[in-house]
């Protein structure tokens, strides 16, 4: 069935069938593999887009239910060459080793701010529990974040 | 893992989709958030042949103060119960469990009608819901019914719905100053309870229970006891009474056991529920 969304920023519109996972789509059919899959059981948070704005696990929602819908990536984060301020913060705080979980996190990080512009620590932790990193031990990422929030417009997508 | 091929079909009303599940029957299954029913059709453990989505019936997403109760729309997301004013004046606890669930992400797209509907004992909103007395309303091909959540889970994974009914309504009592608690034990960050407890105090009292058995369950042995005069201490002792919690990778029966005696005191002291 015809399935259009805009993804960062473009309309993009395919035939797909009503299974297609969100995720499937955006790297298989769209061209964007810079979205992770992960666990593939909604555990691990590596694939999480923004869907409305808001961070959601992609390989848990089908491609139909995004129909319509304003769809941010990885990809759609940084103005040319111009990294966007939540992968600025990683990339200074070094908040990433291996780099897999990445895209997610930077997603989840960003949806984070938006729901709580000036977070505590704890409000960071708790706010990323949906995304497993088996390199950092999350305290880079957590001051990455941190760091981030401190910066205009580290929500804006 | 790709879930197995359906139909998909999008419901612009409630009819509509009550129209659906009637024409498919067994077949057809609803979609609200997806966060319990694609996790299982990923795994292929369910395979509906029809969808019949119900996410976008915006007018069942809302929280309204309503007389004596707060009324719920059954498309309301976890997220939204979270950030509700109307939740955090009236009946807090409900808005706290709803932010226990999952993860943000979880919380964006999962709804309280699936939660319920779904009938998971390891879920949260049920035990919350059943904690606070609400009443479940459902729609049908012969119109609407009502029903209490002591009534509504009737076996694992099993409510009282009807193949062809959608849950539109969740009222729950207003509680407004009434003490609450809402314990949730699990070893991980975003993990269902291994066991847990929603209590609410005031002059409604009442306890649910998160994983005590295969359906979300009320301490009624608790509740009993309390009200018979027994301190928080003693009607605690009574919470695994009569109980046969599951067995699984993160703890036995007996663990379980313990664990709620445990957890439903520390909620009967937080709650000041005796
Ligand atoms: C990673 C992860 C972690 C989670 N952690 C928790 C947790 O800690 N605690 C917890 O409680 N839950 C947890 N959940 C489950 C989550 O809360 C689900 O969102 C919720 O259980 C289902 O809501 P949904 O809207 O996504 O329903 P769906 O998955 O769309 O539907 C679930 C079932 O209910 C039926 N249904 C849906 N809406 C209706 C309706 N209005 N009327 C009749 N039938 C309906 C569907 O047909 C389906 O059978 C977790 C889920 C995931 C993926
Ligand atoms: S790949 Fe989606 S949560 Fe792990
Ligand atoms: S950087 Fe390797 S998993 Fe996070």
């Amino acid at each position: 069935m015809n399935v259009s969304m805009h993804v960062n920023g473009e309309r993009r519109e395919y035939d797909v069938e009503p299974r297609t996972l969100l995720v499937h789509y955006l790297r298989d059919v769209v061209g964007l593999t810079g979205t992770n899959i992960g666990c593939d059981t909604s555990s691990c948070g590596a694939c999480t887009v923004l869907v409305g704005g808001e961070s959601v696990k992609s390989c848990t929602m089908l491609a139909v239910q995004a129909d319509g819908c304003q769809i941010t990536t990885i990809e759609g984060l940084a103005d040319g060459d111009q990294m966007h301020p939540m992968q600025e913060a990683f990339r200074e705080h070094h908040g990433l080793q291996c780099g897999y979980c990445t895209p997610g996190m930077v997603m989840a990080a960003v949806s984070l701010l938006v729901e709580h512009p000036d977070p505590t620590e704890t409000e960071v932790r708790e706010g990323l529990e949906g995304n497993l990193c088996r390199c950092t031990g999350y305290h880079n990422i957590v001051k990455a974040v941190l760091a981030a929030a401190q910066t205009p417009l580290a929500s804006a997508v | 893992m790709i879930p197995a091929a359906f139909d998909y079909r999008r419901a612009q009303s409630v009819d509509e989709a009550v129209g659906l599940l009637t024409e498919h029957g067994e077949d057809a299954k609803l979609l609200a958030g997806g966060h319990s029913l694609l996790p299982l059709m990923k795994l292929r453990l369910a395979a509906p042949s029809v969808l019949v989505d119900i996410g976008r019936l915006s007018d069942l997403s809302y929280v309204r103060a309503n007389g004596d109760t707060v009324a719920i729309g059954a498309l309301t997301r976890h997220r939204d119960l979270e950030i509700s004013s109307v939740l955090h004046e009236h009946v807090p606890l409900l808005a706290h469990v709803a932010g226990q669930v999952g993860d943000p992400q979880v919380r964006h797209r999962g709804t309280i009608g699936g939660s319920l509907a779904h009938g998971d004992p390891a879920s949260d909103l049920p035990a919350a819901c059943l904690a606070l007395g609400a009443t479940f309303t459902m729609v049908g091909p012969q119109g609407e019914r009502e029903i209490e959540a002591a009534d509504f889970f009737q076996g694992f994974l099993e409510t009282a719905l009807g193949p062809d009914e959608v849950l539109t309504e969740i009222r729950v009592p207003k509680a407004d100053g009434a003490g609450w608690s809402f314990q949730k034990f699990n070893r991980r960050a975003q993990d269902w309870a291994i066991v847990g407890v929603a209590a609410v105090a005031g002059s409604r009292p009442g306890i649910g229970l998160v994983n005590m058995g295969s359906v979300p369950l009320r301490a009624t042995a608790v509740e009993a006891a309390l009200a018979a005069g027994a301190s928080a201490s003693e009607a605690a002792a009574h919470a695994a009474d009569g109980l046969d919690p599951p067995e699984d990778l993160n703890a036995s029966p007996e663990y379980r056991r313990h664990l709620v005696r445990v957890l439903v005191r520390r909620a009967l002291e937080e709650a000041g529920a005796a």
